[in-house]
């Protein structure tokens, strides 16, 4: 399952990554001096128990959120050293994200869902380019339908479409079976490896799942805020 | 552009969800309750102002000794107004043998401008509206100066060097208040007539009357124009110093309209800033999620932007229709009341209230529509990860500003506009904090009920400062409605006296002693209830405790003249019924010690006097000395003899009296008054009916105005406060769906939402009482010069009130949630 070779290209790399909230309690070291480097192509698992701080990083790895100390290159760019706007401009270009709970806009009907980013990013047909990726999820012929009116599994086939319509160097995925039945969840990874393999994409996926982690490249653990291993799979 | 193709995109989607909906709801009901209250109120406003005009029979007058110039006439044609003229003289009119002193009115075409001359063929005849004015050679008489010259329509007159006929009685005049003062009864006549009669010449005293009227705004561009070139041989009279019962009434009509264009401005804040602040808040994970799929700030925010404004100008044209369809239903409602010749229902309102819809919109949303761009990404991971609030400087600033801009419309002037904002805000603080505590002590009763009031008091007290603003802004709209209720209750109840249909309506005056008793006689003869007598003493005050009136200093000016001027006492031995002792005591009915006096409460506060104070008075080449035992307020809406000053029984026994006396006599019964008056020529009989009447007709009017505006106010403020209810049932949505995941039973999440909001109504309702109490009294003192009278009910009614409204409208909102499957919310929550 591995397309990645040693050596290739960093697209994505974690410097010393601490992150510390305040709480009534004092200060609360969520993430505490992770690093690690992601080559293009590589498919990595974070995984860890509830609470052990995989969303935390996640979030700074897509620059949603600004470590307190340590640094994140994304595709070249050091996120920590651009404003707002410019890391929204880095994850326009270069980054899709499959979320647990969907997030698709409920105003949009699934192919608008998926037009989005590209309209973002600037593409110039961005109507069919989301058709065809829509076609490709398997969503033919319910294009037009509104997220409430999806199913759970077919809600996040949009969100994979969405993610993988403006081909994103890195793509972020954030527990994307939890909220779906195993048989579903089961589909919906199928799908999401296929998309990956022939997108070239990097994949940053978060999971507590272990045998879904085993289908990456390499599984990073983390425990407390801390890297505690880092496994390339089994050739 | 990729922002206006986005927000266009997911706009019709997004009316269907229900924070844009509510939005929009509560800038539809703002444009279309501000039309037809602005409407109504400008409207109503402008007749009643117009009725209290009649009095004048014009809306100005221009007055002088001499002829009134013909170019003012010139200058206000060229207003496009209309005119008319009218000379008065005292003469004395000979019909065969009698005669009569008459004031003589000669009018010209267009007489009069405001309201009719209603007139009969025979004396006490059927009343009838003229149509125009005495034909030249004919003349139309005061019933009474026919009963004193024993003449009858269908006789001549010699008015000076002319013989004129009588054509008519004249039973009404508009203008018949003007004058009160003289006495003598008048013969209507035409201006051609005036040469012919010899009696205009040097040394007669004249009065000539420029009469004008027209549509409002000429009207006042005229009056500004000239009043500052008028000669001071030229007076200009308006109607206020007119008639001032009359205007009174109307004056304080339109106070009222103009306290509910305030309130239901308030209203409408209320309901737009309620959703407002929703809106921004539910747009916070789209933006969010947009965000993190790469979308930059400016794009964010251009996006809300467009949204606001699609849903300021859907809002606008949707409540424009509605407050268009309101004018016209409302104009024809009240065909009645509202003059014929003022305009039709225009746009103006409805251009004003979108205004006014809009700059609430942009004042109360803005600051969290922008803060919106600064809304954490890392919300699609963190759902409580929430942008910096805005700063509430800002937040309160503009939407102070945005009201107050609205409010200066309304209120008029700066000092106005100090107070009310002053009240507003002190009041939204002090719900504020009583909000809090009570919101706070809620949730320690959840222990002693049972699972439905735990569970709604628990969610009231953890959403402790949302709750807060919820009791505030229901507590707000709440105390305006019911001080629309407590002033429109004092205001009906003070005019329902004056229209007491039994009121006197005629004085007698200068009644002899000896006259008592065959005048009582007259009445009694017909069974008709005689006349109580008021015997009257005519006095000057010479001392005040031992001090000349003349050497004294006194705090008002309305004092100095009122200790100078020739004074009418009276002496009683019971108290009047439309007086009240405020101060001291009444004396017993059979007191006969030495003189007591007792003094209006005005004329005793300007004056500077009260209980103890020493009066010396002369009457005539004598004097007499009386101690003041107590101050009393009269109501002078009570049409029946009252006096500043009354005696102790026996004080004024030696001094020469008259007697006053007022009755009510009824339309069938008036051949007693002209009984009265051949046989008492020196008793003058003052008939008040028509004035009366006059009166009547303005409050009745202004009534049923203040009827109507307030109930389309509350109707609307209870629809405004139905959607801000709607505006806090999300959350309300989530858990109890999650409640019903857990195994609750519907009924039970029914009812402790329901506990929920009747804990919230309860509480706005109380606080709600309490600002309403305060602003009342105010309200009633400062603006409506009414007595303020504590209402213990109006607590009751506030709760009462705050439970239904909140709990009515909490339960539309909460059945549908409740009735949808808890699968499809909790799903629907990960869209
Ligand atoms: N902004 C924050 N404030 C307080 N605690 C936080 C914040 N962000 C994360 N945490 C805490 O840090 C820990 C890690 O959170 P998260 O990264 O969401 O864990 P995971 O995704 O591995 O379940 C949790 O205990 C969470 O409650
Ligand atoms: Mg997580």
């Amino acid at each position: 399952m591995s397309n990645q070779e040693e050596g290739s290209k960093t697209v994505l790399a974690a410097q010393e990554l601490t992150k510390q909230v305040s709480s009534p309690e004092g200060t609360l070291t969520i993430l505490s001096d992770v690093s690690f480097q992601v080559g293009a192509g590589e498919s990595v698992a974070i995984i860890g128990a509830s609470g052990a701080g995989k969303s935390t990083l996640l979030a700074l790895l897509a620059g949603l959120d600004l470590p307190t100390e340590g640094y994140v290159t994304l595709n070249g760019n050091n996120l920590g050293q651009l404003d707002e706007d410019g890391r929204a401009r880095i994850r326009a270009e270069s980054v899709g994200f499959v979320f647990q709970s969907f997030h698709l806009v409920p105003s949009l009907n699934a192919l608008e869902n998926v037009m989005l980013p590209l309209e973002l990013a600037g593409n110039a047909d961005p109507r069919k380019a989301a058709s065809a990726i829509i076609d490709k999820v398997g969503l033919k012929d319910r294009w037009s339908h509104y997220p409430a009116q999806l199913s759970g599994g077919e809600k996040q086939r949009v969100a994979i479409a969405r993610a993988f319509a403006t081909e994103p160097a890195v793509l972020f995925a954030d527990e994307p079976t939890g909220n779906l039945d195993a048989r579903t969840g089961e589909k919906i990874m199928q799908l999401m490896f296929e998309l990956n393999q022939s997108s070239s994409t990097t994949l940053v996926l978060v999971t507590h799942d272990s045998a879904l982690a085993e289908r990456c490249d390499r599984v990073i653990s983390l425990d407390a805020g801390k890297l505690v291993s880092d496994e390339r799979a089994a050739a | 552009m990729k922002a206006l193709i986005f927000s266009l995109r997911s706009f019709g989607r997004e009316l269907r969800s229900g924070e844009v909906l509510v939005l929009l709801s509560a800038v539809v009901l703002a444009v279309g309750a501000l039309t037809a209250v602005g409407f109504l109120t400008d409207r109503i406003g402008k007749a009643v102002a117009r009725q209290a005009n009649e009095v004048l029979a014009a809306d100005l007058r221009l007055r002088s000794q001499e002829p009134v110039p013909d170019s003012w006439r010139e200058q206000a044609l060229s207003y496009g107004l209309r005119t008319a003229n009218m000379v008065a003289f005292p003469s004395v009119v000979y019909a065969d043998e009698s005669s009569a002193l008459t004031t003589v009115l000669a009018v010209g075409d267009g007489y009069p401008l405001r309201g009719t001359v209603r007139i009969a063929d025979r004396l006490f005849g059927e009343e009838l509206e003229a149509n125009g004015v005495p034909r030249p050679g004919e003349v139309w008489a005061d019933g009474s100066l026919l009963a004193r010259t024993d003449a009858s329509v269908g006789d001549t007159v010699e008015v000076g060097a002319a013989t004129l006929r009588v054509s008519a009685v004249v039973t009404y005049r508009p203008d018949q208040s003007i004058g009160f003062a003289s006495l003598a009864p008048t013969l209507l006549m035409n201006e051609a007539d005036l040469a012919a009669t010899d009696l205009i010449g040097v040394g007669s005293r004249v009065r000539y009357s420029l009469l004008v009227a027209g549509n409002d705004e000429a009207v006042a561009e005229f009056n500004a124009a000239i009043e500052d070139e008028l000669p001071d041989s030229l007076r200009l009279r308006s109607a206020e110093e007119s008639s001032e019962r009359a205007f009174a009434a109307a004056d304080r009509a339109q106070r009222f309209l103009s306290l509910t264009a305030v309130i239901s401005l308030l209203l409408s804040a209320v309901a737009i800033a309620m959703s407002a602040r929703r809106f921004a808040q539910r747009r916070m994970d789209t933006v969010a999620l947009m965000k993190s799929l790469g979308a930059t700030q400016s794009f964010v925010i251009t996006v809300a932007m467009i949204q606001l404004v699609m849903v300021g100008v859907i809002g606008v044209a949707i409540g424009s229709v509605i407050g268009f369809a309101a004018e016209t239903t409302l104009s024809w409602l009240l065909a009645d009341i509202i003059a014929g010749d003022l305009p039709d229902p225009g746009f103006t309102p409805v251009v004003l209230a979108s205004g006014s819809a809009l700059v609430l919109l942009v004042g109360f949303a803005l600051p969290s529509l922008i803060q919106l761009r600064n809304t954490p990404p890392l919300r699609v991971l963190r759902h409580d990860a929430m942008p910096p609030a805005p700063s509430r400087l800002l937040v309160a600033g503009l939407a102070l500003a945005a009201v107050a801009a609205l409010l200066y419309r309304s209120v008029g002037d700066a000092r106005m506009l100090v107070i009310v904002l002053g009240g507003i805000i002190a009041i939204a603080g002090a719900l504020y904090a009583v909000g809090r505590g009570l919101v706070g002590t809620m949730g320690r009763f959840r222990s002693g009920v049972g699972v439905a009031w735990r569970y709604g008091l628990a969610n009231v007290a953890r959403r402790g400062r949302a709750s807060a603003v919820q009791v505030v802004a229901f507590g707000l709209g709440l105390t305006v409605l019911l001080l629309l209720t407590l002033v429109r209750t004092d205001l009906l109840e003070g005019w329902r006296q004056t229209l007491d249909e039994n009121a006197p309506n005629q004085f007698l005056i200068n009644i002899q002693p000896h006259e008592t008793e065959s005048v009582a006689g007259i009445f009694e003869a017909r069974e008709i209830l005689p006349p109580d007598f008021s015997p009257l003493v005519r006095a000057r005050m010479i001392e005040i405790n031992g001090t000349g009136v003349k050497e004294r200093s006194y705090p008002d000016p309305g004092g100095e003249w009122f200790a100078n001027r020739e004074q009418n006492l009276s002496f009683a031995s019971t108290l009047s019924d439309s007086n009240e002792i405020l101060e001291g005591e009444w004396w017993p009915e059979d007191y006969s010690g030495p003189p007591l006096v007792s003094i209006e409460e005005e004329a005793a506060m300007e004056t500077g006097l009260g209980l103890g104070d020493v009066l010396r008075f002369e009457v005539a080449g004598q004097t007499v000395e009386a101690t003041i035992a107590s101050v009393r307020t009269i109501n002078w809406d009570s049409f029946q003899p009252n006096f500043f000053l009354v005696f102790s029984p026996g004080a004024l026994a030696d001094f020469p009296t008259t007697y006053i006396a007022s009755m009510r006599v009824e339309q069938h019964e008036r051949p007693a008054l002209v009984e009265l008056v051949r046989k008492h020529p020196t008793i003058s009989v003052i008939d008040l009916d028509s004035i009366l009447r006059q009166v009547r007709g303005i409050i009745e009017k202004a009534s049923l105005a203040v009827q109507a505006v307030f109930f389309f106010t509350l109707a609307a403020g209870i629809a405004v406060l139905f959607a801000a209810v709607q505006s806090t049932i999300d959350e309300r949505r989530f858990e109890s769906a999650m409640l019903r995941a857990l195994g609750a039973k519907k009924r039970i999440v029914f009812s402790g939402v329901m506990a929920e909001f009747a804990a919230l109504g309860a509480a706005a309702g109380l606080l709600a009482s309490a600002g309403a109490s305060v602003l009342a009294a105010i309200v009633a003192i400062e603006l409506f010069n009414l007595p303020y009278s504590f209402n213990p009910m109006l607590w009751v009614v506030g709760m009462a009130a705050g439970i239904v409204v909140v709990c009515a409208s909490g339960f539309f909102a909460a059945r549908s949630a409740i009735n949808s499957a808890p699968v499809d919310i909790l799903r629907g929550a990960g869209a």
